[in-house]
């Protein structure tokens, strides 16, 4: 009961006429960068972010619009996926294996419709479980100490790499890279100077805005520059929508579809190192199991093979903000985009935010259900809008991409060198990408690294430096166990999984990249 | 190879890290731990994932030719001037230039490259400095 009334006064925060209209045009700028391939939720939101800040909105305002572009990107992420076959964002790859071949069918209309009430579905599900579990979580983590909270640091980074990575020592290695990065600048316990060579610019530390905006953006430009990739996505006879409205027993077939996609979504959103792509990605497996024992009707354009999936897609994406929200403690590279957010606007997430700022927290969810039925109608009567889009060809596309970036931070630095660490940022991120190196730790490191660090120097001192407090209690022998399993299972399965996710993505000739 | 050579410059960036933590001077406040211990973890596990990449590299990406090198090289190139160039001439001239390289880096034709640019920057400028008033460079003409 306690929960609803504080939801009560989310939604009378979130619905003020002002926030209303960020979250309409936070979908609305969301659904258009998840459709554009190239440009996905954590780029998108990780452009936003020193605008929204530069315009000086407050706290509330901005996560509601930044969590609407959010769920907006995570909506947008299959229209082309559907109509292209190439996927608006890695979560919406699934999608392509039965939404391009509907679309070829000349159903591409039903499948957009069909794939937006399953986000919808998904995607409200999920944020009705985000409302039930996060409190719960907060529970538990208040039993957290500095040693504990050190020991759930060490989780994240250990889970970051996922179930289907193949080279650990690479997730090991960017996390390090990213909080050495995080150490640069004054410390905070002590005010010693640490790794600024006596260069000014480098004693406040390294605005981790400047790296998230270079690693994710720019590096992304780069990558299209590099391939030469300039022309229009889509041509206007492959944006052909036709019939729109959703058919309803075709929806009322896939319900079962969606309901387990959006099940097994929700956990691999909430669990630590899983997220969208998996969500999907088991979604779409197990449906195929279900359903289509014989592989009959899967691949060729089955329309609980577009709910599945999408669903499960949408439902990881609420998921996904439990642990960022109750703990702190991001599990994918879109939340590390969002608790950028948060401590760009000086919230601390985690389980005193729930206690010392309930209005954020509740406003955050009301807006998260707002957003839902925005992007419902935004997305069945206004598809035809976004398909547009895809016209626009790339090479007027990323020149935009790269200014916007470069005007955000600049507009928050007002300093041109803080510009050039973020061309330099770019550069890095292109060659990590292409060594195969997740940039996700590498921000999440430069996002955690301090409090990491904070909370390890405070067990410290309280055990008066005695190591084995670490380990001192069954709390954080449990997060241990996690940490290590989480980084040594992949080492065993990771490329199975990753060769099966290959392997279904490629079962039917891929036209992508 | 080229994890290979990743891993050297890993190993080399640890080392560097490990020696510039060693010369982090205490201050007058001091905690059990000290400044220099977390780096120090840091510096490890970066020289340890190097050594790893030395002994066991992964197979060798897709490098592309000295020709898409070079395109990154120079793309950089005009980015970095054009931080240079953003105090000294102005948001909306360096964006043109700026913009119009890029663009037709990617394949527009040279004259409508700098059309993009100019509306590029000209839509840039009025929905972010006119509209909704962030700050933009400025330069000496007041734009």
């Amino acid at each position: 009961m306690e929960t609803l009334s504080l939801l009560a006064d989310g939604f009378s925060v979130a619905l003020t006429p002002q926030n209303l209209f960020l979250a309409i045009m936070g979908c609305f700028l969301g659904t258009l960068m998840g459709a554009l391939p190239g440009l996905g939720p954590a780029n998108g939101v990780a452009i936003l972010i020193p605008i929204a800040f530069s315009l000086g909105l407050g706290p509330t305002p901005s996560l509601i619009l930044l969590v609407s572009v959010y769920y907006g990107a995570m909506y947008g992420g299959r229209i082309s996926s559907i109509l292209l076959n190439i996927p608006g964002d890695e979560p919406a790859m699934m999608t392509c294996l039965d939404g391009y071949p509907m679309a070829q069918q000349g159903k591409a209309g039903e499948a957009l419709s069909l794939s937006g009430v399953a986000s919808f579905v998904g995607a409200f599900v999920a944020t009705c479980g985000l409302v039930v579990l996060a409190p719960q979580l907060v529970k538990i983590a208040l039993l957290f100490g500095p040693a504990e909270y050190f020991v759930l640091f060490t989780v994240a980074f250990a889970t970051l790499g996922g179930i289907s990575s193949t080279n650990q020592a690479k997730s090991a290695f960017a996390a390090a890279l990213g909080l050495g990065i995080a150490m640069i600048g004054s410390d905070s316990q002590t005010g010693s100077q640490r790794f600024t060579f006596d260069h000014i610019h480098l004693y406040d530390g390294i605005d981790f805005l400047i790296a998230i905006v270079g690693l994710f953006a720019l590096s992304e430009v780069f990558i299209f520059l590099e391939h030469h990739r300039g022309g229009a996505a889509g041509s206007s006879a492959a944006t052909k929508v036709g019939r729109i409205m959703p058919d309803f027993g075709m929806i009322k077939r896939c319900i079962p579809s969606m309901a387990r996609g959006t099940g097994l979504g929700f956990f691999s959103g909430v669990l630590p190192g899983a997220g969208a792509s998996l969500g999907s990605f088991l979604a779409y497996s197990l449906e195929k199991q279900t359903v289509d024992r014989d592989g009959k009707t899967f691949g060729t354009g089955d329309p609980r093979g577009v709910a599945a999936p999408e669903a499960g897609n949408n439902a990881a994406s609420g998921g996904a903000l439990v642990p960022m929200l109750a703990l702190g403690v991001p599990g994918s590279g879109t939340t590390a985009v969002l608790l950028a957010v948060l401590l760009q606007l000086n919230i601390t997430p985690g389980p005193l935010l729930f206690t010392k700022n309930p209005d954020i927290v509740w406003g955050l969810i009301a807006a998260l259900f707002i957003a839902n039925f925005i992007l419902l109608a935004m997305n069945i009567p206004l598809v035809g809008i976004f398909t547009r889009v895809l016209m626009v060809p790339t090479r007027i596309l990323m020149p935009i991409v790269a200014m916007i970036s470069f005007v955000g931070i600049y507009s928050i630095t007002g300093s041109s060198f803080d510009v050039m660490l973020m061309v330099g940022f770019g550069l890095a991120g292109w060659v990590l990408r292409k060594l195969d190196v997740s940039l996700v730790p590498v921000i999440l490191g430069i996002l955690l690294g301090n409090q990491m660090e904070v909370n390890l120097r405070r067990a410290m001192t309280i055990s008066d430096g005695d190591w084995l407090t670490l380990v001192g209690s069954p709390l954080a022998i449990i997060l241990w166990i996690i940490a290590i399993t989480g980084f040594v299972l992949p080492m065993m399965l990771g490329r199975r999984m990753k060769n099966k996710m290959e392997a279904a993505r490629n079962e039917e000739e891929f036209v992508g990249d | 190879m080229s994890d290979r050579i990743f891993g050297g410059f890993g190993l080399l960036l640890a080392v560097f890290y490990i020696w510039a933590a060693s010369t982090i001077k205490d201050s007058f406040m001091v905690d059990v731990v000290g400044p220099r211990a977390f780096p120090y973890i840091v510096g490890t596990i970066l020289g340890l994932c190097s050594l790893y990449f030395i002994i066991r590299p992964d197979d060798e990406p897709d490098w592309p030719h000295m020709r898409e090198f070079a395109e990154i090289f120079f793309a950089a190139a005009v980015m970095f001037a054009y931080c240079v160039a953003l105090p000294e001439f102005g948001f909306l001239i360096s964006t043109v230039f700026a913009t119009a390289y890029l663009t037709w880096r990617l394949g527009t034709l040279p004259l409508w490259s700098l059309l993009t640019g100019v509306l590029t920057s000209a839509g840039i400028y009025i929905v972010f400095h006119l509209i909704l008033g962030l700050h933009l460079a400025e330069g000496p003409l007041g734009f």
